[in-house]
């Protein structure tokens, strides 16, 4: 893969927590319109590979570029700020944009529309929508701001399938439309095989990557669950200490 | 509606416990109602209430304003940081232990007149506002916090859509508390110091031992807490309480 098209770039990047080696020597891209995946055991490190793309902890070694001009995460807990309704939560994403608070309700509002949430729900407050609509509108937050980057930390947790798929068709199709790129760190080697066009495995701490796969050529048939099967072995395999 | 019937109820039953015991001992110890009305009425009409209302007002919310100040701002330093929590903790601990009363004959002594009233006001409630605002800071979600970060929020909405609306969820039972006692502790200041305000009315009313007057002057305390929980606090309160439910159940998938 060329590197210099990559909206992300990291170059044998490590990162310890005091004495306890995280991460090492980890080489990954993600182009403009690209969708990766990020698998591997409980405690790999994968979340704090997130972290460090979104700027919360420096690389300990490598390099790690990021050209992406909006970076935008959903989160795998929906982080709603409790006292602020749904509109108010998707519009508060905006806030470091130049825009004006009646275009930020607007788009906020588009936003919900977008990802199904129902327009009785809009004003209600996170304690009074069901875990499914919180997740609607974790993932409009995510996407108000018209990423160019990204990252989901464990999207579809806890969601049933219809929501899921629903939740897939919405970003494949901001990736196959807007050019976005998305970073997904998952443990479910289906959600992977749907949606990645790369799949990197990591081993357990201090990960490295033990394995890769391209994604499937058909997101929903035979060669899909083909490789969901195979991520599956190597996923083993990394658990097991073997790549 | 059944609500507001339930309160009147109250009202009136303490109306018709309060005329029982004028009736059972008589006017000295108990005036009736009726008799306490007349002399409020008298009260409002001469202008004693109202500037008395004025001097305990101030005195009230400056002591209470600098109690909120200096709590919130030290109680979030304290939250903040470990070792200025352990050394303010036992200086508030200590504060709180102090009886107002106290306070008030100290204060008179250091400062007199209506400062005195100030000061005791702020030094009896601040302990109060301390604790919850260390509160407050400490449980702050560093989740949130992270999330607002992620979005580049602005310092402003920071302030105001993350910490402020957390914080305030903390410090809203202290801070109702504390502006209800702020009233009483003034006026009990203001009895000991003759500096004005509703306690000086309370004090002359029990030098002439006219019972009437100090139940007036006691009716109009009893009015103005009522209209500052009814007008003010419950507008908060409802506010919060829209939002403050995570306990209660929800649905989920």
């Amino acid at each position: 893969m060329a590197m210099d098209d990559a909206l992300l770039a990291l170059s044998g990047v490590g990162f310890a927590y005091g004495e306890r080696v995280v991460l090492s020597g980890i080489d990954l891209a993600c182009r403009r319109g690209q969708v990766v995946a990020l698998m591997g055991p409980s405690g790999a490190g994968k979340t704090t590979l997130l972290s460090l793309v979104l700027g919360g902890n420096q690389p300990a070694e490598g390099k790690l570029a990021c050209r992406a001009e909006r970076l935008s995460e959903m989160f795998q807990e929906p982080r709603l700020l409790p006292w602020r309704n749904a509109l108010d939560n998707v519009a508060f994403a905006l806030k470091a944009q130049p825009v004006s608070g009646r275009e930020r309700v607007a788009r906020a509002e588009a936003m919900l529309d977008a990802v199904g949430l129902p327009r009785a729900s809009h004003r209600q407050f996170p304690h009074q929508l069901s875990g499914g609509m919180r997740q609607r509108v974790s993932l409009a937050r995510a996407l108000v701001i018209e990423p160019d980057l990204l990252l989901l930390d464990e999207p579809f947790d806890g969601l049933d399938v219809a929501l899921v798929r629903q939740m897939q068709t919405l970003l494949l199709s901001r990736v196959a439309d807007r050019g976005m790129g998305i970073v997904m760190v998952t443990h479910d080697a289906r959600h992977a095989a749907a949606m990645a066009d790369r799949i990197w495995v990591l081993s357990e701490a201090p990960a490295r990557i033990v394995a890769c796969f391209d994604g499937a050529k058909d997101r929903s048939g035979p060669s899909c669950l083909a490789l969901a099967d195979r991520i599956e072995q190597a996923l083993l395999s990394a658990s097991r200490g073997s790549p | 509606m059944r609500r507001a019937l339930l309160f009147a109820a109250g009202v009136g039953l303490m109306l018709v416990l309060w005329q029982a015991g004028h009736v059972a001992y008589g006017s000295l110890v108990l005036p009736g109602v009726g008799e306490t009305l007349v002399k409020l009425q008298r009260l409002i009409g001469s202008g004693e209430v109202g500037d008395a209302l004025q001097a305990t007002a101030f005195n009230a919310l400056t002591g209470w304003c600098l109690s909120v100040l200096i709590g919130v701002v030290a109680g979030g330093l304290a939250g903040r940081f470990e070792e200025l929590r352990f050394l303010l903790q036992p200086v508030a601990i200590i504060l709180l232990g102090v009886p107002a009363i106290a306070w008030v004959v100290l204060a008179l002594l250091w400062f007199g007149g209506r400062w005195a009233v100030v000061f005791t006001v702020a030094v009896a409630t601040a302990p109060m506002v301390f604790a919850a605002a260390v509160q407050a800071v400490r449980s702050l979600d560093s989740d949130l916090a992270r999330m607002a970060r992620a979005f580049r929020a602005p310092p402003r909405a920071m302030l105001f859509d993350v910490y402020a609306p957390h914080m305030l969820g903390y410090l809203y039972p202290a801070l109702a508390t504390t502006l209800a006692m702020s009233w009483k502790v003034s006026i009990m200041a203001e009895l000991l110091s003759g500096s004005g305000g509703i306690g000086d009315g309370i004090a002359a009313a029990r030098a002439r031992v006219d019972t009437a007057e100090l139940l007036a002057w006691v009716v109009v305390v009893v009015a103005i807490l009522i209209m500052l929980d009814q007008l003010l606090l419950r507008l908060v309160r409802e506010r919060m309480h829209v939002w403050r439910q995570e306990e209660e159940g929800h649905g989920d998938g």
